[in-house]
């Protein structure tokens, strides 16, 4: 505010409010260009999904001939990929995404306890152990997984390749990972009075943490959960490399072979098959999109 | 009140007395000798089929858990068993086993450990030239179930082989012979139908009838046995595999990993040897794998670089253009952020659609628009189509985080700077580039190289947009203009049925090598930006 009025003062004094006309008029003009861009901007990130939304509800369901609004729009597309094994591959995913997500909480909330609570030989370089681990993007050791499952295959069946037991054992593998940080900050943040007031009622450690603390980190831990769930459900490189049967394939994968070479004829299917794959990530997304964001900035700093 | 035993540190020590009872001292001892039990049945099968390094880290893991559940001192480590063996297992392990395999010549070729690729290749019959071919049927024993087959020798000659031995009809007291020459009943076993016997023809070919000299097991073909001999015979002794049909003696070469004949040939399946640096000595040495392998570097790094940069100047851009002010900015970047919450392979798949040269909406506009034929822009066939494709698409992925990251970054900048900055008469573009930047860089600056790193491997983006094509001509390996290394990889051990599990390992150990430097160069950075603005 006094920047502006010094800059005033510096200007031809006689013409001051032709001055306050044109800068209005400047503003407007920036403003004006601050939505051009804006529209070109939202345009870039929008049109792929909603020409998609647009392919899924087309009457010719083939990539060409299709139009911004469907004329006249029509369910099927949606019957077509439902024919498909479109629930099929939807129970998969949700099957190994939640089992995945269930097991990773767990063994995050336990760990994370631990590290909150007690202390002991080898504990912080346990701690920079689990950081620097995660360095190693677990895509790179793809071919060792493959051979891990395949070797444990061979006597434990359900854990092997082309299973979907194996799948969650490679998901488990990042269990201990940057969760762990995360975690152990909100039992930070929680008064060890409230653990102290349980040893005195002679509770153990195990009533302690699942007694007093749980449902107070239990709103974190939902949301951690739902994370890993989606991180799953969306994954892709691991069910193509360690699954074959057509049967056993995830959501990701099932679109994927789906389409595969076949854009011309099944694109208003895929499209619709999309839109159905997509709404149940977006939704939490958009509900959680606080949670998330704090996530992304805090938790990446934070190393 | 003061009577509260007060604990001397907040941090309670992991030696401080707990409440055990015997029951769960005994409980946890009797889980820990089970845990144990599986362990160790689990080692010994691993280790007796070759897989030795797998083997070693369930051991080690083995060796943790007692460690963990028996001393006092490691009890805190008890709540995170189960997480820490997961993390051997499919964490570290990976990494240490991806370096092995990479110093051995792991293939299609060379599959197995020794031990079962020997087994293999004793498992192979042969007929030898004394040996008779035979028509059978199978009964089945009504009491034990186990299978016995009435043979037709081509002399005429038939008789009834159990597993163990050759009876003639009379010995079984069989029923007379119908036209195809088989006996009607014979007490106590029943025969099975054509179908009854295709169901089970697994578990009757794994056997063999008959006397031991004259074994007969089936051939490949139905209703025909013969008596086969095992063709290769092992020699421990001298690691020699005999081939008893022309006596060949293939000797066991542990540098190759095949057994091969003095004339060359080599045994199929090799086994798994170390064969040392050669898998990178290939890629450092010979110009047909270095020079794809060059390329294919020098477009992840240029990739990599861009798609940072532009989504992050990108991204940047808009956080600053829109502001706090800007009526509406809230909704928009809402909207913004939408492509972010898609599922990659969900918009990566749609974009391939989209950008179809033939039939996709966005060629088809640029088509009309600068009235050119259809097919124009090549975005999958040609090489600087695709990757100008490829960066377009994945600037689209990651620019809504640089936008959130650098909103919520911007935000952090006190305001009184900005009013010292105008008092002092900076521009606008002054301020940014003396305040803004260096100040934004300080908390943006690791996430721009933690970016580097995922999308260096953005093995997504580039296998589902255009499976890392269009190829290269004259590569010693199949290779694509669009590939990075991680789709390189991929392609070189599960794609087009090459599977050269050693090789693709050495080509990810340069990467690990690469993000090692890359995360060393980030903390140093991180280190000198934080000096700089302290």
């Amino acid at each position: 505010m006094t920047a502006s009025t010094e800059t005033t003062g510096r200007g031809a004094g006689s013409s001051l409010s032709a001055w306050r006309q044109s800068k209005k008029a400047r503003f407007r003009i920036i403003l004006a260009f601050k939505y051009l861009i804006a529209a070109i901007v939202l345009v870039y990130s929008l049109f792929p999904i909603l020409w998609t939304i647009s392919a899924s509800f087309s009457p010719s369901g083939s990539i060409s001939g299709q139009t911004l609004i469907p004329s006249p729009p029509t369910l099927r597309n949606y019957e077509r990929i439902l024919d498909q094994d479109f629930w099929l591959w939807m129970r998969n995913s949700f099957i190994i995404s939640s089992i995945s997500a269930l097991l990773v909480g767990l063994i995050t909330l336990m760990s994370a306890y631990a590290f909150s609570r007690f202390r002991w030989k080898g504990r912080s370089q346990l701690l920079l152990m689990i950081l620097l681990i995660q360095v190693f993007p677990a895509i790179l050791a793809m071919v060792a997984l493959f051979a891990i499952l395949q070797q444990i295959g061979n006597y434990i069946p359900f854990l092997g390749l082309n299973t979907h037991g194996g799948l969650i054992l490679i998901y488990m593998g990042g269990a201990l990972g940057v969760n762990v940080w995360l975690m152990k900050g909100f039992f930070d943040s929680i008064p060890r009075e409230i653990d102290e007031s349980g040893k005195v009622d002679g509770a153990s450690d195990w009533q302690i943490f699942w007694q007093l603390l749980f449902p107070l980190v239990r709103p974190i831990m939902v949301v951690s959960m739902i994370l890993t769930f989606f991180g799953t459900y969306s994954d892709y490189l691991m069910p193509r490399v360690m699954i074959t049967t057509a049967s056993k394939f995830t959501l990701m994968l099932g679109l994927q072979t789906f389409i595969g070479t076949n854009y011309s004829q099944e694109w208003g299917a895929f499209a619709a098959g999309a839109v159905m794959g997509a709404i149940p990530m977006v939704t939490v997304y958009l509900l959680l999109q606080d949670y998330i964001v704090g996530g992304l900035t805090a938790g990446s700093v934070k190393g | 009140m003061a009577a509260i035993e007060v604990k001397p540190e907040k941090g309670p020590d992991s030696r401080r007395e707990r409440p055990t009872t015997v029951g769960g001292t005994a409980l946890r001892l009797l889980g820990l000798i089970i845990f144990d039990a599986f362990a160790l049945f689990f080692i010994y099968l691993l280790l007796s089929d070759g897989y030795w390094p797998l083997a070693s880290i369930i051991g080690a893991i083995t060796l943790v858990i007692n460690y963990v559940f028996l001393s006092p001192d490691a009890y805190p480590m008890r709540w995170m068993s189960p997480g820490l063996a997961f993390m051997l297992l499919i964490s570290v392990y990976p990494i240490l086993y991806t370096i092995y395999i990479s110093f051995t010549n792991f293939g299609a070729a060379n599959l197995l450990p020794k031990v079962q690729a020997i087994s293999v290749l004793e498992q192979r019959t042969f007929l030898p030239e004394t040996g008779a071919t035979l028509q059978y049927t199978v009964f089945q024993n009504d009491e034990t179930g186990e299978y016995g087959l009435w043979l037709i020798h081509p002399d005429g000659h038939s008789f009834f082989a159990t597993t163990t031995d050759e009876l003639e009809a009379e010995a079984i007291g069989a029923g007379p012979l119908n036209a195809d020459g088989v006996p009607t009943a014979i007490p106590g076993w029943t025969q099975l139908t054509r179908a009854q016997t295709v169901r089970n023809i697994t578990a009757i070919s794994q056997t063999t009838f008959g006397r031991e000299e004259t074994a007969v097991s089936l051939t490949g073909r139905l209703g025909q046995a013969a008596q086969l001999q095992p063709r290769f015979i092992h020699d421990a002794q001298a690691d020699t595999i005999t081939d008893k049909r022309d006596n060949i003696v293939y000797t066991a070469n542990n540098e190759t990993g095949f057994f091969t004949a003095p004339d060359g040939t080599k045994l199929s399946p090799g086994f798994q040897v170390v064969i040392g640096m050669q898998n990178y000595k290939r890629f450092l040495t010979d110009p047909s794998f270095r020079e794809p392998l060059l390329r294919i570097f020098i477009w992840n790094v240029v990739f990599a670089l861009l798609s940072v940069l532009l989504s992050f100047a990108l991204g940047l851009m808009i956080a600053v253009v829109f502001g706090r002010t800007m009526p509406g900015q809230r909704i928009i970047k809402s909207l913004l952020v939408i492509p972010f919450a898609v599922p990659q392979v969900i918009t990566l798949l749609v974009w391939r659609g989209i950008l179809n040269p033939l039939e996709g909406v966005v060629p088809n506009t640029l088509q009309s628009i600068f009235n050119q034929p259809v097919g124009w822009p090549p975005f999958f066939a040609d090489p600087i189509w695709v990757k100008v494709a490829l960066i377009i698409i994945n600037v689209w992925l990651a620019y809504p985080y640089f936008m959130l990251i650098s909103s919520g970054a911007l935000q952090a900048i006190p305001t009184d700077m900005y009013e010292a900055a105008d008092i002092d008469g900076a521009s606008a573009w002054q301020q940014f580039r003396g305040l803004t930047l260096p100040l934004l860089l300080v908390t943006v600056g690791p996430l721009l190289i933690s970016s580097f790193i995922v999308n260096f491997n953005s093995f997504n983006v580039i296998y589902l947009f255009n499976s890392g094509g269009p190829p290269m001509v004259g590569t010693a390996l199949p290779a694509g203009h669009s590939d990075i290394l991680i789709s390189y990889v991929y392609n070189l051990a599960f794609g087009r049925g090459l599977a050269l599990y050693g090789y693709a390992s050495a080509i990810t150990i340069m990467i690990f090598f690469m993000m090692v430097i890359v995360t060393i160069f980030q903390h140093r950075r991180m280190a000198a930006w934080e000096e700089r603005t302290m």
